[in-house]
């Protein structure tokens, strides 16, 4: 049977499947509220998810092996996943029950309040927060440190091509992949951290300045930032890193600074758009004409009257800020152009490894150094924007 | 005949911070059809979701816990939710307090008044927009004709309200709950609005719930009150009776409010220099002239009251004085001395020198602010106190305000109810020491007996601290209790000022005289005498267009 036929089966069979439930539910509850206002769509969703369900169970108990002896790539992945699921799954609840018990009042109704996608991406910031400040001690070699073994495969174990030493294995020229993550999370994520503070700090006070102000210094600020947008900002990021690079010349270090203000400038344009909307609709409060009336002076009416009550958004535009410049910075080191080697960047990493991922389908475990890093840098992204998600709800929550 | 609702033993519970706590405690009621409930009690009181459950409805958080709402015999509270959207909207209809927010503003009038008709099947499109035509007829909308086929942003408030009155309409239900539809309008206004309001729950025999917390306007539209306090009801009484022989303590202190009055002060000399003098002032916004030539005085410890409708320029009037708004022509002169037109170019004592209060007491404080560090603003930045100094200062004013400090200093707006937001409004202005306050419209966001609270605590302050007041305010009661002086505007000029005593006295200038009118009274039958009186196709509106 082709695919296509197929697929419209097991769709009929979903649907029918569906409507069989809803009916037998309302037999057999006597027509509870659930059953009875349930809508089709629903009772659809149900089976599909159930039939879903069943579907990851058994594919997950297949061999990993197939009969020819080569390795089944597929499962082998899922299965990693799959545990990776579980892990993750207890770790945050693990997590979230402690909150609850240890930790002052305020903390614990925090917690109490909190979904699980939230606590673990909390778990996780605190992790990767964690690895970044004590990467020196948590390294078991430095960064830079280069092995005989070149390509040791992850997994440590001797007979699937690994080695004990290095439990996940080492690069082409036999760094050690375990330290150059932990390293990689200091340089990444601090760097990123570090831009997204500044573009903050840039574009939220002057955004909050044309809101407050308005008129030319408005008009002028945000025709300039448009001219910013207007211009792709990959691209764009590539084009002055290029320039750059002529200025630093053979001063590494220097680069780096540059690539965290051009970023830096880059995103602040995002930020003054959402400082200066969030801006105008604090202006307009009598507390703020109040306090113009007193007499009060610029500075005290930003950081004062208007911050404060900006704090919601601008926190979680922060979480989806850093992401953006993080996965920015990471595509420059790919490209070639961002953090500079012997540096560990995660960016890099992934560059470097890229295409092992050819030997996925006869060798799971080569094809896993890449994914090790991009894995971090994808955790990190995920793990911030439940964190983001759960802090506009709650905002939004307590506001409207 | 049973009745048509009939709720019994009613328990709602609302959710807040984890935890249900009660709304409604055991509330019963039954309506025949073609009567009128009025439910009146506080903010707070549960009103409003009494109303809404009569339709089997809560809103997000809140649910029924025990009890039963019959409409014609379905138990609302055990309906399928197809069966709810049958009777929703072709026999119940809603009509909510702010017309304004509940249009949708991207459709036409008459776009959203078919809606109902033709998804129940009542009427087709064609039908349904003669029928609205002949409906807008009937609430007496200007160009019924054409009104329907405006956006919601281009017919007035007055005119908004009616509107969804007629969409309530538009499937003849057998019960329509009216959600405080007059409270954010005028006077003249919400005259307009009661009369068709009324007139045409008359004309279709349609029952109604009526929630409020005014108590004239009850009286005019219901047959029968029910008073609700903290979700327990008070008492329930047809609205004759209730009016003459009201027997809880409660109904008693609600009909009580109205008799504040301060006692008259004797009259200024002539030669004393004003406080504040507003002399031959104009504004515009743009091109758009909206002051003409407004002058008068405020005295020292006077209360001057500004009484119009809205857009009369009684706000413009204080945002001249204020200097946010540099008036086109005139000065104002604060203790003889002109005050520059820009508050940017007063100095720190010129400004200090005025303060103001503000109707939304939501928006005038800072929610991220705890009440002492709004009032220890001021404190701090005119008189120079800090650390301990500046706490006790701070601890005084609340004293002064008569919320006990211990208590209120460390919390934020959210954390405090209407009355006392706006207390700590007052508060923040007392604490400049300032020798005049503007008050725009303090208490009209406020329930009677709270606003009475607040009406007096002004007064006292007044006496104390020998304070100048301008009292901006549409509503007449309002400045009957408080004012001295009287300015009445309208179209941005003043019609006529003079002490109270003579504003109040005929005769009147027709202006005057027709907002004095528009005032409901307690009596039931102030609507109908007075409708008499103009002729039914006279009021608000046309009366006013008569006049000018």
């Amino acid at each position: 049977m082709s695919t296509l036929p197929t697929l419209m089966l097991l769709l009929l069979g979903v649907a029918a499947g569906g409507w069989v439930l809803r009916f037998a539910g309302q037999k057999a509850t006597g027509n509870a509220p659930v059953f009875r206002d349930m809508p089709f769509a629903v009772a659809f969703g149900y089976i599909l998810g159930a039939g879903l369900l069943a579907f990851s169970v058994w594919y997950y108990f297949q061999p990993t092996l197939t009969e020819a002896g080569t390795p089944n790539a597929g499962v082998v992945f899922f299965r990693w996943a799959v545990q990776f699921f579980i892990v993750a799954t207890i770790a945050a609840f693990l997590f979230r029950a402690l909150g609850r018990t240890v930790g002052t009042q305020f903390s614990k109704k925090m917690f109490r309040q909190m979904p699980l996608t939230a606590s673990f991406g909390v778990l996780v910031v605190i992790v990767y927060a964690f690895t970044a400040i004590f990467a020196a001690w948590l390294a078991p070699h430095g960064q830079e440190a280069i092995f005989a073994k070149v390509n040791v495969l992850p997994g440590g174990n001797a007979a699937t091509g690994g080695d004990p030493l290095h439990p996940l294995g080492t690069d082409q020229i036999g760094r050690d992949l375990l330290s150059r993550l932990i390293y990689g999370a200091q340089n990444t994520v601090g760097i990123a951290f570090v831009t997204t503070c500044l573009a903050f700090f840039l574009g939220g006070s002057l955004g909050f300045l044309a809101a407050t102000l308005q008129g030319w210094l408005d008009q002028v600020l945000s025709r300039a930032v448009d001219v910013l947008m207007a211009i792709p900002s990959l691209i764009f990021a590539l084009l002055l890193m290029t320039i750059a690079s002529a200025w630093a010349g053979s001063e590494r270090w220097l680069l780096t600074v540059y690539m965290i203000l051009i970023i830096a400038v880059i995103d602040s344009t995002r930020v003054f758009r959402l400082a200066r909307a969030v801006g105008l609709n604090i202006v307009v409060m009598d507390y703020i004409e109040a306090a113009k009336l007193r007499g009060e002076g610029m500075t005290y009416l930003i950081f004062k009257e208007i911050l404060p009550n900006a704090t919601a958004p601008l926190l979680a535009e922060f979480g989806l800020r850093f992401c953006f410049v993080f996965l920015t910075i990471a595509s420059l080191s790919f490209l070639g152009v961002g953090i500079q080697p012997p540096l560990a960047d995660w960016g890099t990493m992934v560059r470097d490894s890229a295409q092992f991922i050819n030997f996925a389908a006869f060798s799971p475990l080569t094809a896993a150094l890449p994914l090790l890093a991009a894995g971090a840098i994808a955790l990190l992204t995920v793990g911030v924007n439940f964190v983001v998600d759960w802090m506009l709800h709650r905002s939004s929550g307590l506001k409207e | 005949m049973s009745a048509l609702v009939e709720i019994r033993d009613l328990w709602i519970e609302g959710r807040s911070d984890e935890t249900w706590s009660p709304i409604i405690n055991g509330a019963s009621l039954s309506l025949n059809k073609g009567e009128v409930l009025g439910l009146i009690g506080e903010s707070g009181a549960g009103k409003s979701t009494l109303g809404l459950a009569a339709m089997g409805f809560t809103r997000d958080g809140v649910r029924i816990s025990k009890g039963t709402v019959l409409f014609d015999g379905v138990d609302l509270t055990l309906a399928s939710a197809s069966k709810k959207r049958e009777l929703l909207g072709k026999r119940i209809a809603y009509v909510a307090q702010s017309a304004a927010a509940s249009f949708n503003p991207a459709h036409k009038l008459m776009d959203q008044h078919t809606e109902g008709p033709v998804q129940h099947g009542v009427m087709s499109r064609a039908e349904s927009v003669k029928d609205g035509i002949e409906l807008y007829r009937r609430l007496r909308l200007p160009n019924p004709e054409e009104i329907g086929f405006r956006y919601p942003h281009q017919v007035s408030g007055g005119q908004l309200q009616r509107a969804m009155t007629a969409m309530a309409m538009s499937c003849r239900p057998d019960l329509i709950i009216f959600d405080e539809p007059t409270t954010a309008l005028d006077v003249t206004t919400q005259i307009e609005v009661l009369a068709s309001i009324r007139d045409i729950v008359e004309q279709f025999d349609t029952a109604a719930i009526y929630i409020t917390h005014d108590l004239a306007v009850v009286a005019q539209m219901a047959d029968r009150i029910k008073v609700l306090l903290k979700g327990d009801e008070v008492e329930d009484a047809d609205t004759r009776t209730m009016l003459t022989h009201p027997k809880e303590d409660y109904t008693k202190s609600l009909w009580a409010v109205r008799a504040f009055e301060r006692p008259q002060k004797p009259a200024v000399h002539t030669s004393a220099t004003p406080v504040l003098s507003v002399q031959n002032v104009s504004a515009a916004y743009g091109k758009i002239a909206v002051l003409h030539d407004v002058s008068f005085d405020i005295h020292q410890g006077r209360t001057v009251a500004v009484v119009g409708e809205s857009g009369s320029g009684k706000s413009t009037t204080a945002r001249c004085i204020t200097g946010l708004l540099p008036p086109s022509q005139g000065v104002i002169q604060f203790d003889g001395q002109s005050l520059p037109a820009n508050y940017k170019q007063r100095n720190k004592d010129q400004l200090r020198q005025a303060q103001m209060i503000y109707q939304m007491a939501d928006t005038a404080l800072n929610p991220r602010k705890t009440v002492g560090e709004i009032i220890g603003r001021p404190v701090q930045f005119y008189m120079g106190l800090s650390g301990k100094q500046k706490r006790r200062r701070v601890e005084e004013l609340l004293d002064e305000i008569e919320m006990p400090a211990a208590q209120y200093i460390d919390r934020l707006p959210s954390e405090l109810s209407g009355g006392q937001k706006q207390r700590i409004g007052i508060a923040r202005a007392l604490a400049a020491e300032p020798k005049f306050i503007i008050c725009d419209e303090v208490t009209s966001a406020l329930d009677q007996l709270v606003a009475e609270g607040i009406l007096k605590l002004l007064a006292r302050l007044q006496d104390d601290l020998k304070l100048s007041y301008m009292f901006i305010t549409h509503d007449l009661a309002t400045v009957k209790a408080i004012a001295d002086e009287v300015v009445v505007m309208k179209d941005g000029e003043v019609v006529e000022q003079g002490p109270k005593q003579d504003m109040f006295a005929p005769p009147h200038h027709p202006y005057t005289d027709l907002l004095l009118s528009s005032v409901p009274e307690m009596d039931p039958d102030w609507l109908t005498n007075l409708l008499n009186e103009r002729g039914v196709d006279n009021i608000g509106d046309a009366a006013v267009d008569k006049m000018s």
